[in-house]
């Protein structure tokens, strides 16, 4: 999600919520189910009958279409490709190439340190902005219902259709992004946005975080109106200032959903591919300066444009180490979540 | 209270500015879609001296959008229509049955939450080409169904969990079939969270470009955020028509958010947000 989440669903997914992005890991079991006693009922074979025919077409389904893919995706990293031949098993060596054999390393290093700057930078210029909002919207200012509403309207528009507007914003001749810096008497900082180098990412960040800003917004402002009223009047009654309870109260209490927000930043940034794709393209240029793991995988995986070059067991092992990357954080963020949760 | 007011003042401002940076983006793309390609240059802010509709016809029918409409159409209702059945289904199973193994299927879907399928396209590709699914939209349809069905089965067997088992052994003791309890008890009971998962997993199918740019070569089966890619490349200097097509694969999914905006916010923060 939210980042590239490309969310979630993303797969995700926004930076995000893309569809991976879309998902909560938050808690396995759906509150409402604590403290429910299950319902037992006894099994005879009719009951079991029918509970085959609930299950088995969701589970068929699964297991072929996501499960399958998925471990095979693992298995097809030991093998030596040909175009979409497989041939000799050779237990790690992709990975061996991969990580030393040129120019492997350098793509992979180059893009991986491309995807960090992509999560850090969004934490910083998205989020942080975020909370902020959601600070504000939940003191009830006039017309928050209607800022809710607005705010969120660019999480629903394809990150294709984000793309190519701000590709036609961002244009050093035509577009209205230099021409609105003229306007405002900054025409000195004018620049070729996605052209140059040294502007190129960040500047995606940016696309990025306009489109998906109202996701971790909502999900603060909900974290926010979920704090017990008692708690932050009572506080007020004692005499602390705004700024206390703020700091003391709400706080704390958020931190189930910064921890879900990190998760999903991290999952969106490290699975970015349509905004780099359909903005820089699948070389990541210019001089793969937006390069980043999903443009690198999907060259591996299919062929790049310039060069034809496809090597389906380096792309494996790039999947198998984003899904290792991925799954790991996952988890220890469930964890963490858990964990940092305050009883009240 | 001079304070208080001045600080609502800045709030507003605050407030108002960030909705500017939101709206003036997508205002300044429905506005050049009216123009000529010559009056976005020379007026790029203002508002179409005339509001030309001419833009729009030529994607419709040259640019063939309303073909790749039709395919995103089809491919979002089926494949939402079927990880709603069989979403409800197995949320219903692991909801109200206790059986041996229930914990751990449960979470057997719920590992899909975490991973991306798309990093397992190459099988997936392979799968697809072996059973004579590539460049279909059934090929679309199988997987956005099937990884929706995570976040589906989370959310439906959390609402079948709450419902009371009295509704369930009258209906038992009357001699309805499981079946019946099923359809005609159970899931009118869990209407919400029907809309909840339609909602949440419509959009980002709607919205996907990954899978179609990897299973879909013809031009004719095109998705429309796909097609879009191909219009982008034959119209890159004819900015009226690249305005006008933007504007149109934007329209349906804003009208539907605008007019559906509280459901929409529910369902698109549904897994994240306790509750």
């Amino acid at each position: 999600m939210p980042s590239g989440g490309s969310p979630p669903r993303t797969l995700a997914h926004p930076a995000g919520a893309g569809r991976a992005g879309r998902a909560g890991l938050a808690r396995l079991r759906p509150p409402a189910a604590l403290g429910q006693p299950r319902l037992r009922l006894s099994l005879r074979t009719g009951r079991r009958l029918w509970l085959v025919v609930f299950l088995a077409p969701a589970v068929l389904l699964f297991a072929t279409f996501i499960t399958y893919p998925i471990v095979s995706a693992l298995a097809y990293s030991l093998f030596r490709w040909e175009g979409i031949g497989r041939r000799e098993f050779i237990g790690l060596g992709n990975f061996v190439r991969l990580f030393a054999t040129f120019p492997y390393p350098r793509l992979l290093w180059n893009a991986f340190w491309h995807n960090v700057a992509v999560f850090v930078l969004t934490m910083v210029v998205q989020n942080l902005t975020a909370l902020g909002l959601a600070l504000l919207l939940a003191r009830n200012p006039r017309g928050a219902r209607a800022y809710r509403v607005v705010f969120f309207l660019p999480v629903t528009l394809s990150l294709v259709i984000v793309g190519f507007l701000w590709g036609l914003f961002l244009n050093p001749i035509f577009g209205v992004v230099n021409k609105a810096l003229a306007l405002a008497g900054l025409g000195h900082l004018a620049r070729p946005w996605l052209g140059d180098p040294a502007t190129a990412l960040v500047t995606l960040v940016l696309v990025n975080a306009w489109r998906w800003l109202g996701f971790p917004t909502l999900v603060f402002l909900a974290g926010i109106h979920a704090v017990p009223d008692d708690y932050l009047e009572a506080a007020r009654i004692d005499g602390a200032s705004e700024w206390d309870v703020t700091r003391r109260i709400v706080f704390p209490l958020l931190a189930p959903a910064v921890t879900i927000i990190v998760i999903l930043t991290f999952i969106g940034s490290f699975n970015w591919f349509e905004l780099p794709y359909v903005m820089a393209g699948v070389a990541g240029a210019p001089n793969r300066a937006t390069d980043v793991l999903g443009l690198f995988f999907y060259r591996m995986a299919f062929g790049e444009v310039d060069t034809g070059l496809q090597d389906i067991g380096i792309g494996s092992a790039i999947a198998v180490l984003m899904f290792a990357l991925l799954a790991g954080v996952s988890t220890v963020g469930a964890v963490l979540l858990r964990r940092r949760e305050v009883e009240y | 209270m001079s304070g208080r007011s001045g600080w609502a003042l800045v709030v507003q401002a605050v407030l108002v500015a960030n909705a500017v940076l939101v709206l003036a983006p997508m205002a300044i793309m429905v506005m050049s879609a009216f123009k000529s390609t010559r009056e976005i240059f020379q007026n790029p802010f203002g508002l179409p001296a005339v509001w030309r509709l001419e833009n729009f016809q030529r994607v419709w029918v040259e640019a063939r959008f309303g073909a790749y409409f039709q395919n995103s159409v089809v491919v979002t209702v089926v494949s939402v229509a079927v990880l709603v059945v069989l979403g409800a289904m197995a949320g219903y199973a692991l909801g109200r049955f206790a059986f041996r193994g229930n914990d751990a299927l449960y979470l057997y879907f719920l590992s899909g939450l975490m991973l991306p399928v798309r990093l397992g396209v190459v099988p997936l590709f392979i799968l697809m080409r072996n059973l004579g699914l590539l460049d279909t939209l059934w090929a679309l349809i199988l997987v956005y169904a099937a990884s929706g069905l995570p976040s589906a089965i989370f959310i439906l067997t959390g609402f079948f969990r709450t419902l009371p088992a009295d509704l369930e052994g009258a209906a038992r003791i009357d001699g309805a079939s499981e079946w019946t309890i099923f359809t005609r008890i159970m899931l009118p009971l869990v209407r919400p969270a029907l809309v909840i998962v339609t909602i949440y997993n419509a959009i980002p199918i709607w919205n996907d470009f990954f899978f179609p740019l990897v299973f879909i070569q013809s031009d004719a089966r095109k998705t429309l955020p796909q097609g879009m890619t191909v219009f982008f490349g034959q119209y890159y200097t004819d900015y009226a028509t690249l305005f006008a097509g933007l504007t149109l694969a934007a329209v349906p999914v804003v009208a539907l958010y605008v007019l559906l905006s509280q459901h929409f916010i529910r369902g698109l923060t549904a897994g994240a947000v306790k509750g």
